[in-house]
C-alpha cells in the first residue's frame, strides 16, 4: 500500500463515521432505528460499567480462540490423514461433502441442548465450522504435491516419514494458511450464533439482551465488539502466515 | 584411432551386452560394468488391463564405470521411463536392471538424479536444499554443512547459501540442483534433460562444470538430452532410441578428445559429422517426421 491508498482509506473511514453521526438525524431517523455514532459510543461506556462488557468480550474471544485452535488442529490432522490415504478419502467423501454442505450454525441449538448454557456449545459450533475449510485445503494440498519432488527424495532413500516431513507437510503450508484465514472469520460467526441461541455469556448474549430491551445502541456495541474480535483473529493469522511463509515471493502472498 | 577425422563406431544391433566400444579413455576397458539393462521392457497397465502396450522394449546395454552415455530419441519414446527404471522409481515389466552390481528393486544407494525442473524446495535455503540428501542419510550437521558449502563453491554459488530459491535466476537454481546432486557423492548419475530449460550460454557453462566433475571423479552417467550437440559434447557413447515402443536402434561411440572440456570438443572438426549422423538417425527434417 502506498500513501495515496492509505490516505484514501482513511478518508472513506472519516466519511463513513461522519455520516453515521449526522446522517440518521438529517434523514429524520429515530434513535431506536439507527442510533448516532456518539450515542453508540456513549452506550459503550454504560455497558462497560454496568453490563460487564469486558468480561463478555473476553469470554467470546476465548471461545473463538479455542474453537479456532481445536478446529484448525483437527482440520490439519484429518486433512493430512485423508490426503495421504486416497482409499479413506474415497470412502468418506460423500459424508464429508454432506457435512460440508450442511449449514454448521444450524447445529447450535442442538449443541446447546446437549451441553447446556455453557461456553462449550459455542466452542463446538466454532470447531465444526472451522474444521472444513482447513481440512479441505490441507487435503487437496497434500494431494497436489509435486510427484517429481517426492521421487527426488525417494531416490535419496527417504523413508515414508521423511517424505512426509520434508516434502508433503511443508508443501501444504500455503494452503493451510489460506484455510486458516477463512477459518478465522468463520470462527467468530460460529461462536456468535452459539451465543445468540442460549446462555448468558459473551457478546452474542449482550446482543440479544440489548435487542430485548429495545437498546439499538447496545446491539451496535456488540456488533462492533464481535467485528473487532474477528479482525484481531484474522490479523493474527496473517501475521503468522508472513512469518511461516517468508520464503514465498511477496506477490504470491494474498494482500492483507 | 585418431580424432581428426570423423570417426564413429556404429553397432547395427546393440543387443550384445559386451559390445561396448572403448571411449577415448581406454582405461574404461578394464573397468567394471556399472549400469546394465538386460532385455528390459516396460508397459504401464491401467486398472484391469491385462496386456498393455510396451512403452519400451528389448532394452539391452551396459555402461562401464566412468563412462558418460547419452540417450537420444524422439519425444515420448520412453527415455524418461528408461531412466526411472534405472533409478528404481519404476520396476521393469520384463528383464533385469543392474546398477552398481546389484539388481534394482527400489532406490539404490549412491545414485542421484537430476531433472529439467530444479525441484528445489522453496521453503529451504539453497544450502539446506543441497544438504537434503545428507539429512536423509543422517549425516552429522557439521559435515553436512561443510560438504554443502564445498559443493556450492564448486558450482559457483558461494555467497548464496542463505538465499531462498525464489531469489535466484533459473540458471542459478539449476546450478543449485547440480550442487545438490553432487553433494550426494553419487557413483551413478541419471540426468533427464537437466539443461534443456536454460539459455544457450548458461547451458554451456553448466555443461562444462558437469563434464569436468564427471571426468575428474570418474563418475558414471546416463544423460538424456534432445540437444544433439550436447550429446556429442558430453559423452563417450550415444544410444539412439526408436519411437514408441522405444528400443535402442543405434549405438555410436564418440571418438573425440576433451570429454572433460565440452567447449573445446564442440570446436573439433569431428563434431559436425557426428551430429549429422544423429540427425539422419532421428530423421530430423524428413517429411514424415515434420508435423
Ligand atoms: N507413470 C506412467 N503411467 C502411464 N504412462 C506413462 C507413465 N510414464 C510414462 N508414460 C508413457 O510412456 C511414454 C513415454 O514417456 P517418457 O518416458 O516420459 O518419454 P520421453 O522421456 O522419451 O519423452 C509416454 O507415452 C507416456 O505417456
Ligand atoms: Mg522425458
Amino acid at each position: 500500500m502506498n500513501y495515496r491508498t492509505i490516505a484514501g482509506s482513511i478518508a472513506i473511514l472519516l466519511v463513513f463515521l461522519a455520516s453515521w453521526e449526522w446522517g440518521p438525524a438529517a434523514m429524520g431517523m429515530p434513535e431506536y432505528v439507527l442510533p448516532s455514532l456518539s450515542n453508540v459510543w456513549h452506550e459503550f461506556f454504560i455497558m462497560w460499567q454496568h453490563s460487564e462488557l469486558l468480561k463478555h468480550t473476553l469470554i467470546t474471544a476465548a471461545e473463538v480462540l479455542l474453537g479456532f485452535g481445536i478446529g484448525a488442529f483437527l482440520g490439519l490432522a484429518i486433512g493430512v490423514a485423508l490426503g495421504l490415504s486416497p482409499t479413506a478419502e474415497a470412502m468418506l467423501s460423500p459424508y464429508i461433502l454432506a457435512l460440508q454442505i450442511a449449514p454448521k450454525v444450524a447445529f447450535a441449538p442442538l449443541f446447546v441442548m446437549w451441553l447446556g448454557y455453557t461456553i462449550y456449545p459455542k466452542i463446538l459450533v466454532a470447531v465444526l465450522i472451522v474444521f472444513f475449510p482447513v481440512m479441505i485445503n490441507v487435503l487437496s494440498a497434500v494431494r497436489a504435491v509435486d510427484p517429481d519432488m517426492v521421487n527426488l527424495i525417494r531416490i535419496m532413500n527417504a523413508s515414508r516419514w521423511q517424505i512426509f516431513r520434508l516434502v508433503e507437510f511443508p508443501s501444504a503450508m500455503p494452503a493451510l494458511f489460506s484455510g486458516l484465514r477463512i477459518a478465522s472469520t468463520l470462527a467468530v460467526i460460529g461462536v456468535t450464533v452459539g451465543e445468540l441461541v442460549g446462555g448468558n455469556l459473551g457478546l452474542g448474549y449482550l446482543l440479544v439482551d440489548s435487542e430485548g430491551q429495545g437498546n439499538t445502541a447496545g446491539v451496535f456495541v456488540a456488533i462492533v465488539g464481535l467485528t473487532v474480535i474477528g479482525i484481531v483473529a484474522y490479523a493474527a493469522v496473517v501475521f503468522a502466515e508472513k512469518r511461516v511463509l517468508h520464503y514465498m515471493p511477496k506477490a504470491n502472498l494474498a494482500t492483507a | 584411432m585418431t580424432s581428426t577425422s570423423p570417426v564413429y563406431v556404429v553397432n547395427e544391433s546393440a543387443s550384445g551386452e559386451s559390445t561396448v566400444a572403448a571411449g577415448p579413455d581406454s582405461s574404461n576397458h578394464s573397468k567394471r560394468v556399472e549400469i546394465e539393462f538386460r532385455g528390459v521392457s516396460k508397459a504401464f497397465a491401467q486398472k484391469g488391463q491385462k496386456d498393455a502396450p510396451a512403452v519400451v522394449k528389448d532394452l539391452t546395454f551396459s555402461i562401464r564405470k566412468g563412462e558418460v552415455v547419452s540417450l537420444i530419441g524422439p519425444s515420448g519414446c520412453g527415455k524418461s521411463t528408461l531412466l526411472n527404471m534405472g533409478s528404481g522409481l519404476y520396476s521393469a515389466t520384463t528383464g533385469t536392471v543392474m546398477v552398481a552390481g546389484q539388481e534394482v528393486k527400489g532406490p539404490v544407494k549412491r545414485v542421484a538424479f537430476m531433472l529439467q525442473k530444479d525441484l528445489l524446495m522453496p521453503w529451504r535455503t539453497i544450502q539446506k536444499n543441497v544438504e537434503v540428501g545428507m539429512e536423509i542419510a543422517r549425516v552429522p550437521k557439521a559435515e553436512r554443512q561443510a560438504v554443502a558449502q564445498e559443493m556450492l563453491h564448486k558450482c559457483h554459488l558461494a555467497g548464496f547459501e542463505k538465499h531462498y530459491p525464489f531469489q535466484l535466476s533459473g540458471g542459478m537454481r539449476q546450478r543449485a540442483a547440480l550442487a545438490r546432486t553432487l553433494a550426494m557423492k553419487p557413483d551413478v548419475l541419471f540426468l533427464d534433460e537437466p539443461f534443456s530449460a536454460l539459455d544457450a550460454q548458461t547451458k554451456m557453462v553448466l555443461q562444462q562444470d558437469l563434464a569436468n566433475t564427471l571426468y575428474n571423479e570418474q563418475k558414471t552417467a546416463l544423460f538424456i538430452t534432445h540437444d544433439l550437440a550436447e550429446a556429442v559434447a558430453l559423452s563417450d557413447r550415444i544410444l539412439v532410441m526408436s519411437s514408441r515402443p522405444g528400443t535402442i536402434i543405434e549405438e555410436i561411440t564418440v571418438d573425440l578428445p576433451h570429454r572433460n572440456n565440452p567447449l573445446e570438443r564442440r570446436k573439433l572438426a569431428g563434431t559436425g559429422p557426428l551430429i549429422g549422423r544423429l540427425m539422419e538417425l532421428l530423421h530430423v527434417g524428413d517429411e514424415d517426421a515434420m508435423h
